[in-house]
C-alpha cells in the first residue's frame, strides 16, 4: 500500500480529527511563536524578555491573548461596515487552509487505523499554498480600504503590492523542486527528497530565492514595510483592535509556520530524518519523522526571528527593486538552467558529460570576459566628482591641515597666559590697547 | 477551501455522465452562492464590493471545478483570476477613491435598449448550449487523464506541450507582445534619460529656461505680507514675476480684491500705492519721499 493510498481511505472521523489537530497545533504554535520571538530577540538584545507568567514566560502570549480579546471593540465612524468585518476573516481563514497539505510526518498508527500525519494530499498540493496566500492579500488590502483612513489605505496598497510581488518569486523558486520531484503533491516531493537527497544542496538557488520571498510573503522583518510603524503607525490593521486585531495577528504568525513548514518541505526534506540519522531505518519511521518535522520548522522560525533581530527595515523601492529585478530574473534563468539539465538527463546525457561540456563552455566564457577590452575611462581631469545624485564630493585623499600652533605671547600689562594671534593685523593700535585692556578688567 | 477541495477529487470515481451525491451536495450549494455572487455584482453601489461579488463567483466556480475532478483548473483559476486579476480590479477601484459611485446618467443614448438585446440573445445562447450540452453530448469525464501519471496537472501539461504547443506559444507570444507594449507606453517618459544637476545648470545658464535666477518672492511690507501681495523693482514698479501662477489662476478674484484694496483706485501699482488710497495732499507721504 503506497503512502497515497494509506491516506485516500482514512475513515471520515480520522479526518476530522486531523483537521482539529491542524487547528490546534498552528493555535499552539502561534502562542508558542509569539513568546519565542519575544524571548529570542530579548536574548539577542541582552535583556530577559517576558518572564513572568508561567516558567519562562511560556503563558505570556496566552495572557496577551485573553487581553486583546476583552478589550474594546471600535469601528471607526467612516469604515465601510461589512468589508471592514470581513476582512480579518479572510485574512485569517486562508492561513489555517494552507496548511491541510502540509505533511507534518510518515505513516503512523491512530487508534488503530494507518495513516499519515497530513490532512490530505492534493495532485496540486503547493498550488494550494500559493492560491491561499493569494486569498489572504484580499484581507489585508481590504482592511486597509474599508478602515477609511490614510494611513491604512497606504498600508493595505503596500502590502499588497509587495505579496504580489513576492508571490511572483515564491512560485517561480517552487518551478526547480516540481520539475525535480516530478509532481506537485507535497508528499511526492517529500517522498523525492528521500530518494535524491534534501532539494537544498541540490537546488540551493532556488532555495535561497524561496528564503527571501517567504520573508516578504509574510511582511515580517526587515520586509515589513506594510506596518512599518514609523511611517504609516499600524499599516493595514492601524484602526483595528480587539479580536479583530487579533485575528490579523494570528494570520500573520500562522503564515510565519506554514511558510516555515512549506520551507521544510520543499527543501528540507520534510519529514525524513537528517543525514546520519537517516541511515537508521528507525528514525524514518512512526512518530520520529514529526519529530524530524517540527525540529527544522523551528529552526526555520527561528532564521525569522534572527531576520528580524539583526536587519534594519529596508526602504521600500530597494525592496520592490530586490523583488523585480534580482529575485524574478535570477529565478527564471535558474529555471532554465534547471530545465536544460533535466532535459538533458532525460536524453541520457550522463552528469560527467554535463559537467565536462558545461566546464568547457564556463571557461570559454571566462577567457571572453578576459579577451574583452576594458571599458574605456573618459579623461575629463577638471571634473568634479560627483556622489550618485550628482552632488560634488570633497576629494577622498583630503587631509585636514596640520592646526597652526598658537604662540602664547607674554605681555607686560597682562600677566597671565592670555593666548594671542601670533600676528594680528586687524584694528589700530589704539582698538588693541582698548582691546587689552578689556580683557584684563 | 483545500480540504473541500480534497474531499471532493477524492470522492470515488463514478461513471462518467453521472453525479456522485458529494458533487451534487457540492453543486446545490457553490451554485446558488456563484449565483448570489454575480447579481450581487450587478446590483451593489459601491464599485469595491461589486468587485468582492465577483470574487466570491470566482471562488464558486474553482471550487465546482475541483468537484468536476479538475483541481489543476480549479486552483489555477484562484490564483490568476481571484488573486491576480480581481487583485489589480481592487487596486484600480481603490485608487480612483471609495466615494466615487457609477454616474446614472446615460452618455450613450440607447445603450439601454441596445444592451438589453444582446443581453438577451446571449441568454438565448447559453440556454442553447446549455441544453445542447444536457441532451446530445456525451460527457467524457477526466477520470482517464487523472489516473494517468503525474496526475491531473501531468496530464495538463502533456497535452499543452505536444497537441496544442502552437496555440500555447501563440498565446505566450501575445501576452509578451501586450506586456512590453504596456511597458513601452508606461515608461517612456521616464526611459529618456533625466536630466542631471549639471546639465540643468548650463541649461539655465545658457538662457534654455528663460531665467537663470529663481522666481521673485512676493512683497512683504508693513501694511501686507501675503503672498499674493507683488514685490517691487528698485524704480518702484511692480515686478509681475513676483506673483505665482497658481495663485492667480485658482483665486484670481480673492487676490483682484486684494490688489484692488492695496493697490487703491488707480490702475498702476505703485510703491506708494501700497499704502492704500491716495492721502490728501500733503501728509506724510509726501514728507516721506
Amino acid at each position: 500500500m503506497n503512502y497515497r493510498e494509506l491516506l485516500a481511505d482514512d475513515p471520515f472521523w480520522l479526518v476530522l480529527i486531523k483537521v482539529e489537530l491542524v487547528f490546534a497545533f498552528l493555535m499552539i504554535m502561534a502562542l508558542f511563536m509569539i513568546w519565542f520571538e519575544r524571548r529570542v530577540v530579548g536574548r539577542m538584545q541582552h535583556r530577559p524578555g517576558p518572564n513572568r507568567a508561567g516558567p519562562f514566560g511560556l503563558l505570556q502570549s496566552l495572557a496577551d491573548g485573553l487581553k486583546l480579546a476583552f478589550k474594546e471593540d471600535i469601528r471607526p465612524v467612516l469604515a465601510d461596515k461589512w468589508v471592514y468585518l470581513l476582512a480579518p476573516v479572510i485574512s485569517a481563514v486562508p492561513a489555517f487552509a494552507a496548511f491541510s497539505v502540509v505533511p507534518m510526518g510518515g505513516p503512523v498508527t491512530i487508534f488503530g487505523e494507518r495513516t499519515l500525519l497530513q490532512v490530505t494530499d492534493l495532485s496540486v498540493g503547493v498550488l494550494v499554498v500559493l492560491a491561499a496566500s493569494s486569498i489572504g492579500i484580499y484581507g489585508v488590502v481590504l482592511a486597509g480600504w474599508s478602515s477609511g483612513s490614510p494611513y491604512p489605505l497606504l498600508g493595505g496598497m503596500r502590502s499588497a503590492a509587495q505579496m504580489i510581488s513576492y508571490e511572483i518569486a515564491l512560485g517561480l523558486s517552487v518551478v526547480g523542486v516540481i520539475l525535480y520531484a516530478g509532481s506537485l503533491s507535497t508528499l511526492d516531493i517529500v517522498v523525492a527528497q528521500g530518494q535524491q537527497g534534501w532539494f537544498v544542496f541540490l537546488l540551493f538557488p532556488s532555495f535561497a530565492v524561496f528564503c527571501v520571498s517567504m520573508v516578504g510573503e509574510t511582511n515580517r522583518a526587515p520586509f515589513d514595510l506594510p506596518e512599518a510603524e514609523s511611517e504609516l503607525v499600524g499599516g493595514f490593521h492601524t484602526e483595528y483592535s480587539s479580536l479583530k486585531f487579533a485575528l490579523f495577528f494570528l494570520a500573520e504568525y500562522v503564515n510565519i509556520v506554514t511558510v516555515s513548514a512549506m520551507a521544510t518541505t520543499l527543501f528540507l526534506g520534510g519529514w525524513q530524518a537528517p543525514w546520519p540519522l537517516s541511515q537508521v531505518e528507525m528514525f524514518n519511521t512512526g512518530w520520529w519523522t514529526f519529530l524530524w518535522f517540527m525540529g527544522k520548522t523551528v529552526v526555520v522560525l527561528f532564521v525569522f526571528v534572527w531576520l528580524r533581530g539583526t536587519l534594519p527595515r529596508m526602504r521600500y523601492d530597494q525592496f520592490m527593486s530586490l523583488g523585480w529585478k534580482v529575485l524574478v530574473p535570477a529565478s527564471l534563468v535558474w529555471i532554465v538552467l534547471v530545465s536544460g539539465v533535466r532535459a538533458l538527463r532525460n536524453a541520457d546525457v550522463t552528469t560527467t558529460q554535463i559537467l565536462v561540456v558545461g566546464g568547457i563552455l564556463l571557461g570559454v566564457l571566462v577567457l571572453l570576459a578576459v579577451l574583452l577590452p576594458e571599458r574605456p575611462v573618459p579623461e575629463d581631469d577638471d571634473s568634479v566628482a560627483t556622489a550618485g545624485s550628482d552632488y560634488p564630493l570633497p576629494p577622498l585623499d583630503l587631509t585636514v591641515p596640520p592646526v597652526p600652533r598658537r604662540a602664547v605671547v607674554r605681555d607686560a600689562t597682562t600677566d597671565g597666559l592670555r593666548p594671542q594671534p601670533a600676528q594680528v593685523t586687524a584694528g589700530s593700535p589704539d582698538e588693541r590697547e582698548e582691546e587689552r585692556s578689556d580683557g584684563t578688567s | 477551501m483545500s480540504a473541500l477541495g480534497a474531499l471532493l477529487t477524492q470522492a470515488p470515481a463514478v461513471p462518467a455522465g453521472s453525479m456522485s451525491t458529494g458533487e451534487a451536495v457540492a453543486f446545490w450549494i457553490l451554485g446558488p452562492v456563484a449565483l448570489a455572487g454575480g447579481l450581487g455584482m450587478v446590483i451593489a453601489r459601491n464599485a469595491v464590493h461589486s468587485a468582492l461579488w465577483l470574487v466570491l463567483t470566482m471562488l464558486c466556480l474553482g471550487a465546482l471545478y475541483m468537484a468536476q475532478q479538475a483541481p489543476f483548473l480549479g486552483f489555477v483559476q484562484i490564483i490568476v483570476y481571484t488573486g491576480a486579476v480581481m487583485m489589480l480590479f481592487l487596486f484600480v477601484l481603490m485608487l480612483v477613491g471609495r466615494e466615487s459611485s457609477d454616474s446614472v446618467i446615460e452618455v450613450l443614448r440607447g445603450q439601454r435598449i441596445v444592451g438589453i438585446g444582446l443581453g438577451l440573445g446571449f441568454a438565448v445562447l447559453v440556454v442553447a448550449a446549455l441544453g445542447r450540452a444536457l441532451t446530445e453530448v456525451a460527457p467524457a469525464g477526466v477520470a482517464a487523464q487523472n489516473a494517468a501519471p503525474g496526475g491531473n496537472p501531468g496530464s495538463i501539461g502533456r497535452a499543452l506541450y505536444t497537441d496544442y504547443l502552437f496555440a500555447f506559444e501563440l498565446t505566450a507570444v501575445l501576452l509578451i507582445v501586450a506586456t512590453v507594449g504596456a511597458m513601452v507606453l508606461g515608461y517612456s517618459e521616464r526611459a529618456r534619460s533625466r536630466p542631471t544637476q549639471r546639465g540643468l545648470v548650463e541649461a539655465r545658464i545658457r538662457g534654455e529656461q528663460g531665467r537663470p535666477s529663481p522666481l521673485p518672492g512676493p512683497g512683504v511690507f508693513a501694511t501686507a505680507n501675503s503672498v499674493a501681495t507683488p514685490a517691487l523693482l528698485p524704480d518702484g514698479s511692480v515686478a509681475p514675476e513676483s506673483l505665482s501662477e497658481i495663485i492667480e489662476s485658482t483665486r484670481r478674484d480673492t487676490i483682484d480684491s486684494d490688489m484692488g484694496g492695496v493697490a487703491g483706485p488707480e490702475a498702476d501699482l505703485g510703491a506708494r500705492a501700497l499704502r492704500g488710497p491716495e492721502p490728501p495732499a500733503g501728509s506724510d507721504q509726501e514728507a516721506g519721499r
